[in-house]
Protein backbone atom coordinates (compact mmCIF):
# COMPACT_ATOMS: atom_id res chain seq x y z
CA UNK A 1 0.00 0.00 0.00
CA UNK A 2 1.37 3.45 -0.43
CA UNK A 3 2.05 5.64 1.89
CA UNK A 4 0.52 9.22 1.86
CA UNK A 5 4.08 10.68 2.92
CA UNK A 6 7.60 9.32 2.90
CA UNK A 7 10.64 11.20 3.61
CA UNK A 8 14.35 10.26 3.80
CA UNK A 9 16.90 12.35 4.77
CA UNK A 10 15.08 15.61 4.09
CA UNK A 11 17.56 18.68 4.59
CA UNK A 12 16.73 21.97 3.88
CA UNK A 13 19.72 25.12 4.22
CA UNK A 14 19.42 28.76 4.36
CA UNK A 15 22.50 30.16 3.90
CA UNK A 16 24.54 28.31 5.50
CA UNK A 17 22.13 27.66 8.61
CA UNK A 18 20.22 24.24 8.91
CA UNK A 19 16.33 24.80 8.84
CA UNK A 20 15.44 21.24 8.56
CA UNK A 21 18.41 18.64 9.50
CA UNK A 22 18.26 15.18 7.45
CA UNK A 23 14.71 14.22 8.70
CA UNK A 24 12.87 10.47 7.93
CA UNK A 25 9.06 9.49 8.39
CA UNK A 26 6.43 8.34 6.82
CA UNK A 27 2.54 9.18 7.30
CA UNK A 28 0.47 6.27 6.53
CA UNK A 29 -2.94 6.90 4.52
CA UNK A 30 -5.86 7.96 7.15
CA UNK A 31 -3.74 9.19 9.85
CA UNK A 32 -3.67 12.72 11.29
CA UNK A 33 -0.39 12.90 11.30
CA UNK A 34 1.01 16.16 13.34
CA UNK A 35 4.47 17.53 13.53
CA UNK A 36 4.77 19.41 16.65
CA UNK A 37 7.52 21.56 17.57
CA UNK A 38 8.45 25.48 18.90
CA UNK A 39 8.57 28.06 16.55
CA UNK A 40 11.92 28.00 14.17
CA UNK A 41 12.23 24.09 14.66
CA UNK A 42 11.42 23.78 10.59
CA UNK A 43 7.68 22.31 10.45
CA UNK A 44 6.71 25.40 7.91
CA UNK A 45 10.24 24.63 5.82
CA UNK A 46 9.29 20.67 5.58
CA UNK A 47 5.70 21.41 4.77
CA UNK A 48 6.87 23.87 1.93
CA UNK A 49 9.40 20.95 0.65
CA UNK A 50 6.40 18.76 1.02
CA UNK A 51 3.91 20.92 -0.91
CA UNK A 52 6.41 21.54 -3.70
CA UNK A 53 7.21 25.10 -2.73
CA UNK A 54 10.93 24.88 -1.75
CA UNK A 55 12.93 22.60 -3.14
CA UNK A 56 15.17 20.51 -0.79
CA UNK A 57 18.74 20.83 -0.21
CA UNK A 58 18.89 17.41 -0.03
CA UNK A 59 16.79 13.87 0.50
CA UNK A 60 13.75 12.72 -1.14
CA UNK A 61 9.70 12.81 -0.49
CA UNK A 62 6.97 11.09 -2.17
CA UNK A 63 3.71 12.08 -1.82
CA UNK A 64 0.74 9.78 -2.43
CA UNK A 65 3.42 7.71 -4.35
CA UNK A 66 4.01 11.16 -6.66
CA UNK A 67 8.26 12.27 -6.24
CA UNK A 68 8.37 15.50 -5.32
CA UNK A 69 11.24 15.93 -7.59
CA UNK A 70 9.47 15.80 -11.03
CA UNK A 71 5.97 14.92 -10.29
CA UNK A 72 5.12 18.04 -8.46
CA UNK A 73 2.02 19.01 -10.42
CA UNK A 74 0.44 15.45 -10.44
CA UNK A 75 0.66 15.56 -6.68
CA UNK A 76 -0.98 18.86 -6.27
CA UNK A 77 -3.75 17.35 -7.72
CA UNK A 78 -3.93 15.17 -5.30
CA UNK A 79 -3.54 16.76 -2.42
CA UNK A 80 -4.50 20.32 -0.78
CA UNK A 81 -2.73 22.75 1.57
CA UNK A 82 -4.17 25.07 3.75
CA UNK A 83 -0.80 27.95 4.47
CA UNK A 84 -0.87 29.35 8.00
CA UNK A 85 -1.57 32.73 6.49
CA UNK A 86 -5.60 32.87 4.74
CA UNK A 87 -4.57 33.83 1.43
CA UNK A 88 -8.17 34.00 -0.65
CA UNK A 89 -8.57 36.79 -2.45
CA UNK A 90 -10.29 40.10 -0.45
CA UNK A 91 -11.98 40.92 -3.43
CA UNK A 92 -13.59 37.77 -4.50
CA UNK A 93 -16.87 36.27 -2.86
CA UNK A 94 -16.76 33.76 -0.82
CA UNK A 95 -18.52 31.67 -3.63
CA UNK A 96 -16.41 33.16 -6.57
CA UNK A 97 -13.31 31.99 -4.20
CA UNK A 98 -14.04 28.32 -4.45
CA UNK A 99 -14.75 28.75 -7.66
CA UNK A 100 -11.84 30.18 -8.70
CA UNK A 101 -10.12 27.28 -6.84
CA UNK A 102 -12.15 24.67 -8.78
CA UNK A 103 -11.17 25.68 -12.29
CA UNK A 104 -7.75 25.93 -11.16
CA UNK A 105 -8.24 22.29 -10.03
CA UNK A 106 -9.54 21.08 -13.62
CA UNK A 107 -12.91 20.35 -11.65
CA UNK A 108 -15.33 20.31 -14.67
CA UNK A 109 -17.35 23.40 -15.36
CA UNK A 110 -21.13 22.06 -14.53
CA UNK A 111 -19.52 20.31 -11.16
CA UNK A 112 -17.91 23.76 -10.10
CA UNK A 113 -20.71 25.51 -8.46
CA UNK A 114 -22.48 23.14 -7.14
CA UNK A 115 -19.32 21.69 -4.90
CA UNK A 116 -18.89 25.28 -4.66
CA UNK A 117 -21.80 25.43 -2.72
CA UNK A 118 -21.83 21.81 -1.32
CA UNK A 119 -18.48 23.24 1.08
CA UNK A 120 -20.41 26.76 1.79
CA UNK A 121 -22.50 24.83 3.47
CA UNK A 122 -20.56 22.49 4.89
CA UNK A 123 -18.43 24.90 6.50
CA UNK A 124 -21.26 27.12 7.77
CA UNK A 125 -20.23 29.40 5.33
CA UNK A 126 -23.44 29.42 2.94
CA UNK A 127 -25.35 32.74 4.19
CA UNK A 128 -22.55 34.79 3.38
CA UNK A 129 -21.39 33.11 0.10
CA UNK A 130 -21.34 36.55 -2.13
CA UNK A 131 -20.05 38.72 0.59
CA UNK A 132 -16.01 39.60 -0.28
CA UNK A 133 -13.31 37.41 1.40
CA UNK A 134 -12.40 41.03 3.15
CA UNK A 135 -15.62 41.40 5.14
CA UNK A 136 -15.36 37.87 6.68
CA UNK A 137 -14.33 37.00 10.64
CA UNK A 138 -10.57 35.36 11.16
CA UNK A 139 -12.24 31.94 11.84
CA UNK A 140 -14.31 32.18 8.71
CA UNK A 141 -11.47 33.18 6.53
CA UNK A 142 -9.51 30.28 7.69
CA UNK A 143 -13.31 28.13 7.33
CA UNK A 144 -12.79 29.19 3.82
CA UNK A 145 -9.11 28.60 3.72
CA UNK A 146 -9.58 24.88 4.29
CA UNK A 147 -12.57 24.94 2.20
CA UNK A 148 -10.55 25.94 -0.83
CA UNK A 149 -8.14 23.45 -0.02
CA UNK A 150 -10.36 20.23 -0.36
CA UNK A 151 -12.52 22.00 -3.24
CA UNK A 152 -10.54 19.02 -5.58
CA UNK A 153 -11.52 16.43 -2.75
CA UNK A 154 -8.13 15.58 -2.09
CA UNK A 155 -6.51 12.54 -0.70
CA UNK A 156 -3.91 14.38 1.74
CA UNK A 157 -5.03 17.49 3.44
CA UNK A 158 -1.61 19.24 4.89
CA UNK A 159 -2.66 22.09 7.43
CA UNK A 160 0.27 24.43 8.71
CA UNK A 161 -1.00 26.24 11.91
CA UNK A 162 -4.57 26.01 11.06
CA UNK A 163 -5.76 27.35 14.79
CA UNK A 164 -3.29 29.91 15.44
CA UNK A 165 -5.40 33.51 15.80
CA UNK A 166 -8.39 32.35 16.58
CA UNK A 167 -10.36 32.38 19.06
CA UNK A 168 -11.31 29.45 21.72
CA UNK A 169 -15.02 28.92 19.94
CA UNK A 170 -13.46 29.67 16.29
CA UNK A 171 -10.18 27.22 16.79
CA UNK A 172 -13.07 24.36 18.90
CA UNK A 173 -14.97 24.35 15.36
CA UNK A 174 -11.98 24.20 13.36
CA UNK A 175 -10.74 20.85 15.52
CA UNK A 176 -14.59 19.20 15.07
CA UNK A 177 -14.34 20.25 11.44
CA UNK A 178 -10.73 18.62 11.47
CA UNK A 179 -12.05 15.24 12.71
CA UNK A 180 -14.66 15.28 10.85
CA UNK A 181 -12.16 15.45 7.11
CA UNK A 182 -10.65 12.65 8.66
CA UNK A 183 -13.82 10.64 8.66
CA UNK A 184 -14.15 11.20 5.61
CA UNK A 185 -10.78 9.38 4.77
CA UNK A 186 -8.75 12.25 4.01
CA UNK A 187 -5.06 11.87 5.75
CA UNK A 188 -3.88 15.00 7.56
CA UNK A 189 -0.46 16.70 8.22
CA UNK A 190 -0.84 19.28 10.51
CA UNK A 191 2.06 21.30 12.00
CA UNK A 192 1.34 22.85 15.18
CA UNK A 193 2.87 24.23 18.27
CA UNK A 194 0.10 23.82 20.20
CA UNK A 195 0.17 20.27 22.63
CA UNK A 196 -3.43 20.38 23.56
CA UNK A 197 -4.70 20.45 20.05
CA UNK A 198 -2.04 17.72 18.80
CA UNK A 199 -3.03 15.56 21.37
CA UNK A 200 -6.82 16.18 20.79
CA UNK A 201 -6.55 15.54 17.05
CA UNK A 202 -3.25 13.35 16.02
CA UNK A 203 -3.45 9.37 16.00
CA UNK A 204 0.67 10.47 15.26
CA UNK A 205 3.24 12.87 15.89
CA UNK A 206 6.79 13.71 15.61
CA UNK A 207 8.14 16.61 17.66
CA UNK A 208 10.74 18.86 16.10
CA UNK A 209 13.34 20.76 17.52
CA UNK A 210 15.69 22.60 15.67
CA UNK A 211 15.15 20.66 12.74
CA UNK A 212 15.44 17.32 14.01
CA UNK A 213 13.32 14.83 14.99
CA UNK A 214 13.65 13.82 18.32
CA UNK A 215 10.83 11.77 18.88
CA UNK A 216 7.47 10.23 16.81
CA UNK A 217 4.68 7.86 18.01
CA UNK A 218 1.66 7.88 19.01
CA UNK A 219 0.47 10.60 21.43
CA UNK A 220 -0.23 7.87 24.35
CA UNK A 221 3.34 6.10 24.01
CA UNK A 222 5.23 9.74 24.01
CA UNK A 223 3.05 10.08 26.94
CA UNK A 224 3.96 6.93 28.40
CA UNK A 225 7.64 7.47 28.16
CA UNK A 226 6.92 10.71 30.40
CA UNK A 227 5.73 8.60 33.05
CA UNK A 228 7.80 7.60 36.17
CA UNK A 229 5.74 6.53 38.26
CA UNK A 230 2.36 6.19 39.16
CA UNK A 231 0.18 8.90 40.44
CA UNK A 232 -3.21 9.67 42.34
CA UNK A 233 -4.54 12.64 43.45
CA UNK A 234 -7.39 12.46 46.36
CA UNK A 235 -9.66 15.36 47.68
CA UNK A 236 -11.25 15.01 51.07
CA UNK A 237 -14.28 16.02 51.85
CA UNK A 238 -13.20 18.02 54.44
CA UNK A 239 -10.29 20.05 54.65
CA UNK A 240 -6.79 18.42 56.50
CA UNK A 241 -4.14 20.72 56.46
CA UNK A 242 -2.16 17.49 58.32
CA UNK A 243 -3.62 14.80 55.45
CA UNK A 244 -0.26 14.65 53.14
CA UNK A 245 2.63 14.65 56.36
CA UNK A 246 0.28 11.55 57.91
CA UNK A 247 -0.37 9.88 55.02
CA UNK A 248 3.66 10.17 54.55
CA UNK A 249 4.11 8.53 57.68
CA UNK A 250 1.67 5.53 56.32
CA UNK A 251 3.04 5.45 52.96
CA UNK A 252 7.00 5.03 53.08
CA UNK A 253 7.44 4.01 49.46
CA UNK A 254 5.66 7.12 48.09
CA UNK A 255 6.30 10.71 48.16
CA UNK A 256 2.98 12.67 49.61
CA UNK A 257 2.29 16.46 49.01
CA UNK A 258 -0.05 18.73 49.08
CA UNK A 259 -1.19 20.79 46.07
CA UNK A 260 -3.84 23.28 47.35
CA UNK A 261 -6.78 21.34 48.76
CA UNK A 262 -5.55 18.46 47.23
CA UNK A 263 -3.53 15.70 48.11
CA UNK A 264 -0.72 14.00 45.61
CA UNK A 265 0.81 10.62 45.89
CA UNK A 266 3.73 9.74 43.71
CA UNK A 267 5.19 6.17 43.62
CA UNK A 268 4.13 3.12 45.38
CA UNK A 269 1.71 0.41 44.87
CA UNK A 270 -1.35 2.32 43.79
CA UNK A 271 -3.79 -0.61 45.59
CA UNK A 272 -1.64 -0.11 48.69
CA UNK A 273 -1.99 3.57 48.30
CA UNK A 274 -5.87 3.46 47.95
CA UNK A 275 -5.86 1.10 50.83
CA UNK A 276 -4.09 3.62 52.94
CA UNK A 277 -6.01 6.77 52.23
CA UNK A 278 -9.68 4.99 52.70
CA UNK A 279 -8.41 3.71 55.87
CA UNK A 280 -6.65 7.26 56.62
CA UNK A 281 -9.94 8.67 55.89
CA UNK A 282 -12.24 6.37 58.17
CA UNK A 283 -9.92 7.14 61.51
CA UNK A 284 -9.87 10.51 60.96
CA UNK A 285 -13.61 10.57 60.66
CA UNK A 286 -14.24 11.92 56.77
CA UNK A 287 -14.78 10.57 53.40
CA UNK A 288 -12.93 11.03 50.20
CA UNK A 289 -15.11 13.21 48.16
CA UNK A 290 -12.41 11.78 44.45
CA UNK A 291 -9.03 10.33 43.76
CA UNK A 292 -8.02 10.35 40.53
CA UNK A 293 -5.06 8.51 38.46
CA UNK A 294 -2.88 11.25 37.25
CA UNK A 295 -1.76 10.40 33.31
CA UNK A 296 1.20 12.18 32.14
CA UNK A 297 0.36 15.01 29.68
CA UNK A 298 1.78 15.36 26.24
CA UNK A 299 3.39 18.34 27.50
CA UNK A 300 5.08 16.41 29.97
CA UNK A 301 6.48 14.47 27.40
CA UNK A 302 7.65 16.98 25.41
CA UNK A 303 9.52 18.53 28.19
CA UNK A 304 11.16 15.03 29.35
CA UNK A 305 11.90 13.94 25.50
CA UNK A 306 13.14 17.49 24.70
CA UNK A 307 14.55 18.82 27.66
CA UNK A 308 12.44 22.79 26.94
CA UNK A 309 10.29 24.58 28.66
CA UNK A 310 6.81 24.37 27.95
CA UNK A 311 7.40 28.09 27.25
CA UNK A 312 8.90 27.52 24.34
CA UNK A 313 6.02 25.82 22.85
CA UNK A 314 3.60 28.45 24.56
CA UNK A 315 5.17 31.61 22.06
CA UNK A 316 2.66 32.62 19.33
CA UNK A 317 4.68 33.22 16.02
CA UNK A 318 5.99 37.03 15.52
CA UNK A 319 7.25 36.56 18.97
CA UNK A 320 3.05 37.31 20.83
CA UNK B 1 2.04 23.54 -23.83
CA UNK B 2 -0.64 21.27 -22.43
CA UNK B 3 -4.90 21.98 -22.51
CA UNK B 4 -4.80 22.21 -18.63
CA UNK B 5 -1.91 24.89 -18.36
CA UNK B 6 -3.56 26.90 -20.84
CA UNK B 7 -6.72 26.62 -19.14
CA UNK B 8 -5.65 27.69 -16.27
CA UNK B 9 -3.64 30.65 -17.80
CA UNK B 10 -7.00 31.66 -18.79
CA UNK B 11 -8.57 31.81 -15.59
CA UNK B 12 -6.12 33.49 -13.75
CA UNK B 13 -5.95 36.12 -16.39
CA UNK B 14 -9.65 36.54 -15.70
CA UNK B 15 -9.27 36.34 -12.33
CA UNK B 16 -7.24 39.27 -12.45
CA UNK B 17 -9.17 40.86 -14.49
CA UNK B 18 -12.24 40.78 -11.99
CA UNK B 19 -10.03 41.42 -8.97
CA UNK B 20 -7.92 44.29 -10.09
CA UNK B 21 -8.71 46.19 -13.19
CA UNK B 22 -10.56 48.85 -10.57
CA UNK B 23 -7.40 49.00 -8.55
CA UNK B 24 -6.39 52.32 -7.96
CA UNK B 25 -2.49 51.75 -9.22
CA UNK B 26 -4.04 50.76 -12.24
CA UNK B 27 -6.17 53.18 -12.92
CA UNK B 28 -3.78 55.91 -11.87
CA UNK B 29 -1.09 54.70 -13.84
CA UNK B 30 -2.40 52.35 -16.68
CA UNK B 31 -5.62 54.81 -18.03
CA UNK B 32 -5.31 58.39 -16.13
CA UNK B 33 -1.45 58.64 -16.96
CA UNK B 34 -1.30 57.86 -20.65
CA UNK B 35 -4.75 59.69 -21.32
CA UNK B 36 -3.35 63.12 -19.15
CA UNK B 37 0.32 62.72 -21.35
CA UNK B 38 -2.53 62.64 -24.30
CA UNK B 39 -4.68 65.51 -23.42
CA UNK B 40 -1.44 67.34 -22.39
CA UNK B 41 0.28 67.00 -25.94
CA UNK B 42 -3.52 68.02 -27.69
CA UNK B 43 -3.88 70.94 -25.89
CA UNK B 44 0.16 72.25 -26.57
CA UNK B 45 -0.57 71.91 -30.25
CA UNK B 46 -3.99 70.73 -31.84
CA UNK B 47 -3.09 71.17 -35.46
CA UNK B 48 0.13 68.47 -35.68
CA UNK B 49 -1.98 66.25 -33.03
CA UNK B 50 -2.35 63.43 -35.30
CA UNK B 51 1.43 62.76 -36.18
CA UNK B 52 1.84 61.82 -32.03
CA UNK B 53 -0.99 59.61 -32.50
CA UNK B 54 1.32 56.38 -33.12
CA UNK B 55 3.59 57.50 -30.22
CA UNK B 56 0.74 58.05 -27.99
CA UNK B 57 -0.50 55.08 -28.59
CA UNK B 58 2.43 52.44 -28.16
CA UNK B 59 2.87 54.74 -24.55
CA UNK B 60 -0.69 53.89 -23.45
CA UNK B 61 0.06 50.03 -24.43
CA UNK B 62 3.51 50.35 -21.88
CA UNK B 63 1.98 52.18 -19.09
CA UNK B 64 -1.25 50.12 -19.22
CA UNK B 65 0.39 47.20 -19.39
CA UNK B 66 2.93 47.48 -17.08
CA UNK B 67 0.90 49.25 -14.20
CA UNK B 68 -1.31 46.27 -14.22
CA UNK B 69 1.24 43.86 -13.91
CA UNK B 70 2.84 45.36 -10.94
CA UNK B 71 -1.31 45.20 -9.47
CA UNK B 72 -1.52 41.72 -10.21
CA UNK B 73 1.67 40.82 -9.45
CA UNK B 74 2.88 43.04 -6.15
CA UNK B 75 -1.05 42.65 -4.47
CA UNK B 76 -0.32 39.23 -4.52
CA UNK B 77 3.02 38.73 -3.33
CA UNK B 78 2.36 41.46 -0.41
CA UNK B 79 -1.16 39.12 0.51
CA UNK B 80 0.42 35.92 -0.26
CA UNK B 81 -2.05 34.71 -2.48
CA UNK B 82 0.13 34.18 -5.42
CA UNK B 83 1.87 31.42 -3.12
CA UNK B 84 -1.25 29.84 -3.32
CA UNK B 85 -1.87 29.96 -6.74
CA UNK B 86 1.75 28.06 -6.49
CA UNK B 87 0.55 25.39 -4.29
CA UNK B 88 -2.39 24.53 -6.98
CA UNK B 89 -1.87 22.42 -10.01
CA UNK B 90 -0.20 24.82 -12.26
CA UNK B 91 3.24 25.24 -13.16
CA UNK B 92 5.14 28.50 -12.20
CA UNK B 93 5.39 29.21 -15.45
CA UNK B 94 1.47 28.98 -16.07
CA UNK B 95 0.77 31.09 -13.13
CA UNK B 96 3.37 34.22 -14.66
CA UNK B 97 1.92 33.50 -18.09
CA UNK B 98 -1.61 33.75 -16.54
CA UNK B 99 -0.67 37.40 -15.09
CA UNK B 100 1.09 38.51 -18.17
CA UNK B 101 -2.10 37.38 -20.25
CA UNK B 102 -4.03 39.38 -17.74
CA UNK B 103 -1.84 42.31 -18.02
CA UNK B 104 -2.32 42.48 -21.65
CA UNK B 105 -5.59 42.11 -21.85
CA UNK B 106 -6.27 45.33 -19.25
CA UNK B 107 -3.65 46.78 -21.76
CA UNK B 108 -5.82 45.77 -25.08
CA UNK B 109 -8.84 47.52 -23.47
CA UNK B 110 -7.09 50.60 -22.60
CA UNK B 111 -5.38 51.05 -25.95
CA UNK B 112 -8.54 49.98 -28.01
CA UNK B 113 -10.44 52.74 -26.23
CA UNK B 114 -7.55 55.22 -26.95
CA UNK B 115 -6.75 53.86 -30.56
CA UNK B 116 -10.57 53.89 -31.27
CA UNK B 117 -11.29 57.23 -30.03
CA UNK B 118 -8.45 58.96 -31.70
CA UNK B 119 -9.21 57.25 -35.69
CA UNK B 120 -13.00 58.68 -34.71
CA UNK B 121 -12.05 62.38 -33.85
CA UNK B 122 -9.45 62.62 -36.43
CA UNK B 123 -10.50 60.82 -38.92
CA UNK B 124 -7.91 58.41 -39.13
CA UNK B 125 -9.57 55.96 -41.92
CA UNK B 126 -6.82 55.36 -43.88
CA UNK B 127 -4.85 52.95 -40.89
CA UNK B 128 -4.03 49.24 -41.54
CA UNK B 129 -5.85 47.66 -39.26
CA UNK B 130 -3.86 43.88 -40.64
CA UNK B 131 -0.25 45.82 -39.50
CA UNK B 132 -2.09 47.65 -36.12
CA UNK B 133 -2.61 44.26 -34.61
CA UNK B 134 0.23 42.67 -35.77
CA UNK B 135 2.04 45.15 -34.07
CA UNK B 136 -0.19 45.72 -31.26
CA UNK B 137 -0.79 41.92 -29.52
CA UNK B 138 3.11 41.10 -29.35
CA UNK B 139 3.62 44.39 -27.68
CA UNK B 140 0.69 43.99 -25.41
CA UNK B 141 2.47 40.80 -24.30
CA UNK B 142 5.79 42.28 -24.36
CA UNK B 143 4.85 45.26 -21.84
CA UNK B 144 3.57 42.90 -19.87
CA UNK B 145 6.46 40.23 -19.79
CA UNK B 146 8.38 43.65 -19.06
CA UNK B 147 6.51 44.56 -16.44
CA UNK B 148 6.30 40.76 -14.86
CA UNK B 149 9.94 41.12 -15.06
CA UNK B 150 10.68 44.01 -12.85
CA UNK B 151 7.27 43.10 -10.25
CA UNK B 152 9.13 40.18 -9.10
CA UNK B 153 11.98 42.11 -7.91
CA UNK B 154 10.06 43.76 -5.27
CA UNK B 155 7.27 43.18 -3.08
CA UNK B 156 5.45 46.53 -2.50
CA UNK B 157 3.27 47.56 -5.91
CA UNK B 158 4.60 51.06 -5.36
CA UNK B 159 7.92 50.00 -5.00
CA UNK B 160 7.08 48.19 -8.45
CA UNK B 161 5.96 51.46 -9.98
CA UNK B 162 8.56 53.35 -9.16
CA UNK B 163 11.14 50.45 -10.85
CA UNK B 164 9.30 50.74 -13.98
CA UNK B 165 8.86 54.34 -14.32
CA UNK B 166 13.03 54.24 -14.80
CA UNK B 167 12.41 52.33 -18.67
CA UNK B 168 9.21 53.14 -19.24
CA UNK B 169 10.60 57.23 -19.25
CA UNK B 170 13.55 55.81 -20.83
CA UNK B 171 11.41 54.31 -23.75
CA UNK B 172 9.01 57.25 -24.05
CA UNK B 173 12.28 59.40 -24.46
CA UNK B 174 13.98 57.99 -27.10
CA UNK B 175 11.93 55.39 -28.48
CA UNK B 176 10.36 57.95 -30.92
CA UNK B 177 6.86 58.64 -29.06
CA UNK B 178 7.31 62.53 -29.26
CA UNK B 179 10.27 62.87 -31.45
CA UNK B 180 11.49 60.54 -34.65
CA UNK B 181 14.75 58.05 -33.39
CA UNK B 182 16.24 59.38 -36.78
CA UNK B 183 16.47 62.82 -35.69
CA UNK B 184 18.37 61.10 -32.25
CA UNK B 185 22.15 61.89 -31.74
CA UNK B 186 24.18 58.64 -33.37
CA UNK B 187 24.68 57.35 -29.44
CA UNK B 188 20.91 57.49 -28.35
CA UNK B 189 19.83 56.30 -31.85
CA UNK B 190 21.78 53.19 -30.66
CA UNK B 191 20.50 53.40 -27.78
CA UNK B 192 16.72 53.09 -29.50
CA UNK B 193 17.46 50.33 -31.49
CA UNK B 194 18.09 48.06 -28.70
CA UNK B 195 14.50 49.52 -26.90
CA UNK B 196 11.22 47.39 -27.61
CA UNK B 197 9.26 50.64 -27.79
CA UNK B 198 10.99 51.72 -30.40
CA UNK B 199 9.35 48.68 -32.72
CA UNK B 200 6.17 49.12 -30.98
CA UNK B 201 6.17 52.86 -32.39
CA UNK B 202 7.86 52.47 -35.25
CA UNK B 203 4.95 49.46 -36.29
CA UNK B 204 2.12 51.51 -35.30
CA UNK B 205 3.79 54.49 -37.48
CA UNK B 206 3.63 52.03 -40.36
CA UNK B 207 0.23 50.74 -39.61
CA UNK B 208 -0.60 54.62 -39.59
CA UNK B 209 0.37 55.02 -43.05
CA UNK B 210 3.87 56.52 -42.26
CA UNK B 211 7.27 55.47 -43.26
CA UNK B 212 9.12 53.04 -40.83
CA UNK B 213 12.84 53.43 -39.60
CA UNK B 214 12.94 49.41 -40.72
CA UNK B 215 10.50 47.17 -42.26
CA UNK B 216 7.59 46.13 -40.17
CA UNK B 217 8.38 42.19 -40.62
CA UNK B 218 11.23 43.13 -38.69
CA UNK B 219 9.42 44.98 -35.73
CA UNK B 220 7.01 42.36 -35.48
CA UNK B 221 9.53 39.86 -35.30
CA UNK B 222 11.67 41.64 -32.52
CA UNK B 223 8.77 42.28 -30.58
CA UNK B 224 7.75 38.52 -30.92
CA UNK B 225 11.22 37.50 -30.15
CA UNK B 226 11.16 39.49 -27.03
CA UNK B 227 8.68 38.08 -25.07
CA UNK B 228 10.12 34.81 -24.34
CA UNK B 229 14.05 36.57 -23.51
CA UNK B 230 11.62 38.80 -20.70
CA UNK B 231 9.50 35.73 -19.34
CA UNK B 232 12.70 33.39 -18.83
CA UNK B 233 14.36 35.63 -16.61
CA UNK B 234 11.19 36.91 -14.87
CA UNK B 235 10.11 33.06 -14.04
CA UNK B 236 13.58 32.60 -12.40
CA UNK B 237 13.16 35.58 -10.50
CA UNK B 238 9.78 34.35 -9.05
CA UNK B 239 11.08 30.53 -8.83
CA UNK B 240 14.01 32.45 -6.63
CA UNK B 241 12.01 33.66 -4.20
CA UNK B 242 9.65 30.58 -3.40
CA UNK B 243 11.52 27.71 -4.05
Amino acid sequence: MVKAIEVSGLTKHYDGLVAVGGIDFEVEEGDIFGFLGPNGAGKTTTIRMLTGLSKPTSGNASVLGYDMGYEIVKAKKAFGVVPEISNMYDELSGLDNLIFMAQLYGLPSRERRARAEELLKTFGLFERKDSRFATYSRGMKRALTIAAAVVHRPRLLFLDEPTVGLDVVAARNLRSLIQRLRGEGITVFLTTHYLEEADILCSRIALLVKGKIIAMDTPSTLKAKAEEKPAVEIVFKAPLPQAAEQLGQRLPDAVVMKVNDKVRVYGGDTAIVLEAVLKYAREIGTGVASVNSLKPTLEDAFVKLTGLSPLAMAAEKGGK
Amino acid sequence: MRYESLRSIYHIAIKDMKTYYFKPPAISWGIVFPIAWILAFYLRNPRNFEELIPGLIAMTVLFSTTAMEAVVINFELRVGSLERLLLTPVTLTGVLLGKILGGAIFGLMITAVVTIASVLALGLYHINVIYLLLTLLPSLLLFSALGALLCVLVKEVFEAQTLANLPRFLMVFLCGVFTPVYSLPPALRQIAYVLPLTYTVDGIRVAFGEAGIVNIAIDIVVLIALIPILILPATRLLARRFI
